[in-house]
Order: structure tokens, then sequence, then C-alpha cells
């Protein structure tokens, strides 16, 4: 998967737009090179359920340099309601998404699926010619899910983290189908000290979640979960990591439901308490 | 099947059926190494599946153009050319066909659209038997099912219940494995083909420069259908057209290895009207039958279009989670799967029964990434969702869910609020950081999952602190 946004240029361009203000030209020659100005897009579901998620995000980014703000006005893509077809409540919700991250220069999020509605689902509910179909598009282009944005942004690749335990990860599906983020969470994972990566058999197929479809269709998304929960814990791994909250809190509530001791943590989570 | 049952009810049956998901899935994965396998056997086939795309969009754009070429061709071959709007007209042309001929019996090879006109019913009803020689479709037909797979409408059934089929067949028993369960079907279905008055093929491709009709099979059937009984009828939807041989050959390639993991069919035959003088085989008439049966529906509706560039290869039944659950009995009709869940609703047009099956995904995408011609079969299932609810068919309860969600979510102050009051209310069915199992509107989810509690601080509670750390500081007081 290669980038579609070449991080020198990109970089250079940043550059040149935020080095007006003084208080990051101090940035700057503290740290000799271009600070990035982030916007935290947290996501509803961990903003209400797994804020230590948000945490290790920002923790993350500020270690990297980069200069990370959080608008207050956000609430939600509007995914929920996207994906059950209430297209109108969708685009009530979305609107206000584009207006608190209006100023941003990037914004990341701790969700490929979230990032995968702005991407791609902001096109599905606005025609790119409407004036909010434009600021849509141009916001959706300024969008990141958090490990693709530190591979395919800051090129980071080492961390230097150090994390002993037997790992599984889950590629999620709107992650690696709907963003295209390939292999950036493999990339990261791969340099963390101590971590042993096993190979997930079926790891390509869904979780069975699916919004409202887990709770509408339950039996058959338990039935999916179940496959997945038992595909993980065949690994043995002590550890799994995902992308998306989403998908883990439907393995991980199926994984606990068996009794697995396996502990599930989001890709930030783990970078950030191996470099604890 | 029962008529009027729900997709979430036939569901939840097809769960119950252990044996039916066991196969469901043995042979889905086998479809899908076996397709994985043949897409590298091909050099660039990002770029085939390009064209194939380009060939599906461009004979769509210009179907009457393509109708009328092919109409013209297959009427200089000297065949027949019907065109049907409804399932009734499909029935009535062969039925006549069959009375004229005094048909006594009808040999098949695979067709989906004369399942969905339920051809062999009516065939049945004015004295003729029709017989169905295409393996599979044999077996289902014996078992007086539809089929559960496009390119495998037996996948369902293990040797043991087709042997109890066959032996109930002959009146005799048949034992239970692969060679007595070939042999008596090769010996049965041959009675069959020497008997038979006419021919009913379906058609996976029609070439309008040709006015051909192209059968991919793996059995042979194809052949001796098209060209053993004095008459040949071959069914086609009207979107199945590409125009040129050249075209036809681009399909050779992306169908089998989408469909079966196969490079190629190990028939591929290809028909161009009745005998001709001097040939010394081949049926006395060619009658092609093009049905519409809801198919300009699609066409005229620009959300649903892209649906009609489906070539029916069932890569993206083999690789849906939902599918391999459930099998394709559950999708109630014809077609099943992703594909069966975006056309169904359309072709039947009939939101209140039909609605419900793009309901019956998660949306995760991977219809759309194994679909060789590039429909987003998940783009498309949400337009349909947005179909259903527009039309005012969601239940009450969610649509006061979602305008609750509009109203909450649609301010952050809003939201701040509501979702602290919901936290404080759900810490009594909090246990060990979950939710109790029986929360009110959860029962789907936590009949199988643990649900987690709502943080106690939510995110933007810790921002403040969070803001004032300095980068590098580790574990500091945020940690919810
Ligand atoms: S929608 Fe695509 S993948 Fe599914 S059957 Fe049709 S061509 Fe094959």
């Amino acid at each position: 998967m290669t980038s579609t946004y070449p991080a020198p240029f990109i970089l250079s361009n940043i550059y040149d737009k935020i080095k007006s203000t003084l208080q990051r030209e101090e940035w700057e020659a503290a740290r000799g090179t271009a600070v990035l100005r982030v916007s935290l897009f947290v996501t509803c579901l961990v903003d209400a359920c797994f804020p230590e998620v948000g945490v290790s995000a920002v923790r993350l980014l500020r270690r990297l340099g980069v200069e990370v703000d959080f608008p207050p006005e956000q609430t939600c893509c509007g995914q929920p309601a996207f994906n059950a077809g209430f297209h109108r409540e969708a685009g009530a919700v979305a609107q206000v998404w584009l207006e608190s991250f209006a100023d941003s220069d990037y914004i990341v999020t701790p969700s490929g699926s979230c990032a995968g509605m702005i991407r791609h689902g902001y096109g599905e509910l606005w025609a790119g010619t409407s004036p909010v179909g434009s600021l849509a598009k141009e916001l959706s282009e300024k969008t990141y899910e958090l490990s693709q944005f530190l591979v395919e942004i800051l090129g980071v690749r080492d961390l230097g983290a150090r994390f002993p335990a037997k790992a599984v990860y889950h590629p999620s599906c709107h992650a690696t189908r709907l963003l295209g983020i390939g292999d950036a969470p493999l990339i990261l994972l791969r340099r963390v000290r101590g971590l042993e990566l096993v190979d997930l058999p079926f790891a390509e197929e869904c979780c069975g979640f699916g919004g409202t479809f887990s709770v509408k269709f339950g039996e058959v998304s338990g039935a999916i979960a179940t496959d997945k929960a038992r595909n993980v814990m065949g690994t043995g791994a002590d550890v799994l990591v995902g992308t998306d909250m989403g998908c883990l809190m439907n393995i991980g509530g199926r994984l606990r439901r068996l009794g697995s001791p396996i502990r599930v943590l989001h890709l930030a989570q783990l970078l950030e308490e191996g470099l604890a | 099947m029962t008529p009027r049952s729900t997709m979430k009810e036939r569901a939840s049956a097809a769960l119950r059926d252990e044996f039916l998901r066991r196969a469901v899935k043995t042979t889905t994965d086998k479809l899908f190494l076996g397709r994985r396998l043949a897409q590298q056997s091909y050099e660039d086939w990002e770029r085939l599946r390009d064209r194939g795309r380009a060939i599906r969009a461009h004979v769509i754009d210009n179907l009457d153009f393509y109708l009328g070429r092919l109409t013209d061709r297959v009427r200089a071959n000297g065949g027949q050319v019907h065109l049907c709007r409804e399932a009734a007209d499909v029935v009535r042309v062969v039925t006549e066909i069959a009375a004229r001929r005094g048909a006594r019996s009808v040999i098949k090879s695979k067709s989906m659209v004369s399942e969905e006109v339920r051809l062999n019913r009516a065939l049945e009803e004015i004295g003729v038997r029709a017989v169905e020689t295409d393996l599979g479709e044999y077996i289902v037909q014996l078992a007086g099912e539809m089929p559960s797979h496009i390119i495998g409408p037996a996948i369902h059934k293990n040797r043991q219940q087709i042997a109890e089929l066959f032996s109930r067949e002959a009146g005799r028993p048949v034992a239970p494995d692969t060679e007595s369960l070939a042999a008596f079907a090769r010996r049965r279905l041959r009675e069959e083909f020497l008997r038979a008055d006419i021919g009913i093929t379906g058609c996976n491709f029609a070439v309008a420069e040709t006015g051909s009709v192209c059968l991919f099979t793996n059995e042979g059937n194809g052949r001796m259908v098209t060209s053993l009984p004095p008459v040949h009828i071959a069914v086609m939807g009207m979107e199945r057209i590409v125009p040129t041989l050249e075209d036809l050959e681009v399909m050779m390639h992306l169908l089998p290895r989408s469909g079966t993991g196969q490079k190629l069919t190990s028939y591929v035959t290809i028909v161009s009207g009745p005998r001709r003088e001097g040939e010394s085989d081949g049926p006395e008439e060619f009658h092609l039958v093009i049905v519409d049966n809801g198919r300009s529906r699609l066409l005229r509706d620009p959300r649903f279009r892209e649906a009609l560039y489906c070539i029916r290869c069932g890569a993206c039944l083999n690789v849906c989670p939902v599918y391999r659950q459930i099998g394709g009995h559950a999708y109630g009709w014809v077609y099943p799967g992703p594909i069966g869940a975006v056309i169904t609703p359309l072709l039947q047009d009939d939101l209140d029964r039909w609605g419900d099956l793009p309901f019956a995904s998660t949306l995760c995408a991977a219809c759309s990434e194994a679909c060789p011609v590039k429909i987003p079969l998940h783009d498309l299932l949400v337009r349909h969702r947005a179909r259903y609810v527009a039309a005012g068919k969601a239940g009450m309860a969610e649509r006061a869910a979602f305008r609750a969600f509009r109203r909450v979510f649609g301010a952050a102050k809003k939201y701040k609020v509501a979702v602290g009051a919901a936290e404080k209310l759900l810490r009594l069915w909090v246990r060990d950081g979950h939710m109790a199992p029986r929360v009110p509107g959860l029962k789907g989810w936590t009949d199988s999952r643990d649900f987690p509690a709502l943080a106690r601080r939510r995110f933007r509670d810790l921002w403040p602190e969070l803001e004032k750390e300095s980068p590098g500081q580790k574990g500091g007081k945020a940690h919810g």
C-alpha cells in the first residue's frame, strides 16, 4: 500500500503554513524540525467507553513531537445512523463533525472505521459538488487513522517500544478495506521489542460487529464473533491488538464470556504502555 | 422456507443447523482459497478486473443498443428471440413452445433465471417433466429446494443426504460413496438426455456481435442439453451481454477464477443458433428468451444500477461472514449472499417482504473487495437501508432511537449531559466493569458477549489535565 500523500511534500507545505506563529517557531527552534498540528477526533465510543485509548493516542503523538488539540464541539462522525440507513440523522451529526474540524491541519483518530466513514461515507452522504460536500471532501483528505498517520505522514516505523508478550493482530475491515491503511499497524508492531506476533487464522474475516447489526442480528453476529474469538484463542496469544474499539469490544466481549484471560488492547495502548 | 418469515428468523433457523454450517464453511473456504490461488495465476489481476468492469459498465449504459444487436444477430442465425417483461411472460413463451412441440420431457442445465420465474413448476403443471442435469441442481430438485449457492447449488447437502434422495428416486438403496452416487446420476440423467424433447439452459454471457450464447460448465451437461434435444431454449437475464468475442475472453478469465477458482471451467459451450444446412448436429429450433423480470428497475435507478454488472460468480458469497454462517436458504429467494441482498428487494419490488435482507450484513466490504467487476456491494447495501428507512419502514423504536441520536449527538453540550446521565443510570447494571446481561435493548449483544460499562469520566473530561501534560510525560494522572 503506497501513500497517496508523500510525506516530504506535506511536511514542507505544513512547515510553510504554520511557521508564522511565534510559539511554533520556538518549537521548531527547539526541535529543529516542523511541528505538525493534529486535531484528535477521539470518536464517541472511545470518549464514552474507552477514554484511556484516547489518552494513549495523545501521548504517543506528543512524544513524536506532534502538537495535539481536541476540538471540544466534536461528538460522533455519524456512522451509526449512516450504516443503519438513517441518512438525515447521520447528515445532521456529520455536519457537527465538519464544523468541529473545519480549521484542522490534520485530523487523527484511533479508529479506522470512523476515519473510513469520513473518507468514504461522507462521499455517499453528500455529492462533492455541494458546499458541504466540498468541505467534507477537503476534511476527509486530511483525516487519518492513527497508525496510518504515524507510518504514512510521520514516517515512523520504530517507536522504541518494548512489550514482552505474545500477540495477535486483528485487521479491522473498515481500516483495511474502506480506508486502506494496509500494513501500517503491523509495521509498527513488528518493531516492538519483546513482542512475539503470531498469525491469526482467517485474520481478514470480519469479527461480526457491524454496528446495529450486532444487536439486530445478534445471533449471527455472535456466531461470527465466536469464530473470531476461537481463532484468537487458538493462537495461544496473551494479547489481542487492533485499531478499532468497536471490533475489539466485540471480540473482547466474546472472549470474556468464554472465560478467556486474553488482554484486549488498542494499538495506541500497547505502544504507549511499551514506551512507559 | 416459510413464505412470510423474516430474514432474522430464517437466519436463526440456519444457525441451529450445525451440519449446514459446517458444510457451507468448508465449501466456501475451499472456493475462497481456490480463488486466491487462481487470481495469483493471472499476471495482472487488478487490470483484468478493471477491464471486466469497464465492459460491463459499457454494456449496461448501452443496454438498448446491445439488446437490439443481439436480437438481430440471433435472428440472422436462424434463432427466435422472445423479450419477456415479467415472469409470467417467460412461463407463457416456454410452455407455448412445449405445447406446440408436444413435448413430454425437458432437460435443463443450470439457469438461475428459470428459478426466478419458477419454470419447472410451470412446466410440471402442464404435464411436462423438467429434469435438472447439473448434478447440484439435480440434487436440489430432488429435495424440492432452491439452490443455496450461485455456483454450488447443493453445497449444503452431504453424501448421506444425497444418497437418501437418490435411493428414493431409484426405488432401491444407493450407497453414499462418491462413485455410486455419480454412477447413479450419470445413468439416470443419460436416460433423460436421450428422451428429452426440449433442452433449456441458462446463459452466462450472450455475445452481441455474433448472436451466441455462452455456457461455462464443469460436467459437460451443458453441451448435451444444447445439442441432443430437437429444441434448445436459452433463458437469459437481459443484462447478461458482452459486445464481442474479445470481451467474452476477459470474462473467461474472470468468471471461473472468481467462482470456482479454476483457470477455466472444463467446458465452455458457445451456441450460435439452430443447426444449419449441412451441419450434423444441433437443435432444429433455437430460442433465446431475454428476461427483464425487474431488472429495468435496477437499470433506472442510478443508486443500484451497478448491481447489473454482476457476472454471477459467487465470490461475494464465499467471503461474506454472514453467508458463511447461515448459507443461502436464509436469504429466502434465488440469489443469496451480498448480491442477493442487493438485487432481491429490487427484482421482487417488495420492501415489506424483502427489505430486511440488506440489513443482514456487517458491512465489512469483503464482498466489494472480492467482486471481480468491483461492484461496491457494501455501499449498495447501505443505500438499500437508506431507501428502506426513507420509505418509513424502520421500526418505531429504532426511529425514536435515531431521532434521539440526532438530538444528543447533534450538539456537544447535549451529548455531554446525556452521556453523563446515561452512565450514572446504567451503573445500576454494572458488574465488574461490564454491563449485566439483561440491559434493556442490548439483548442481541449480551446473549453471547459481555458489554463494557461506560467510563465514569469521558475523554473530554480528562482532556483539560491531559492538555497540560508535557510531551514525553509518562503515565500521568489522566488515565481514566
Ligand atoms: S456481485 Fe460480484 S462477486 Fe458477487 S456474484 Fe456478482 S460478480 Fe460475483
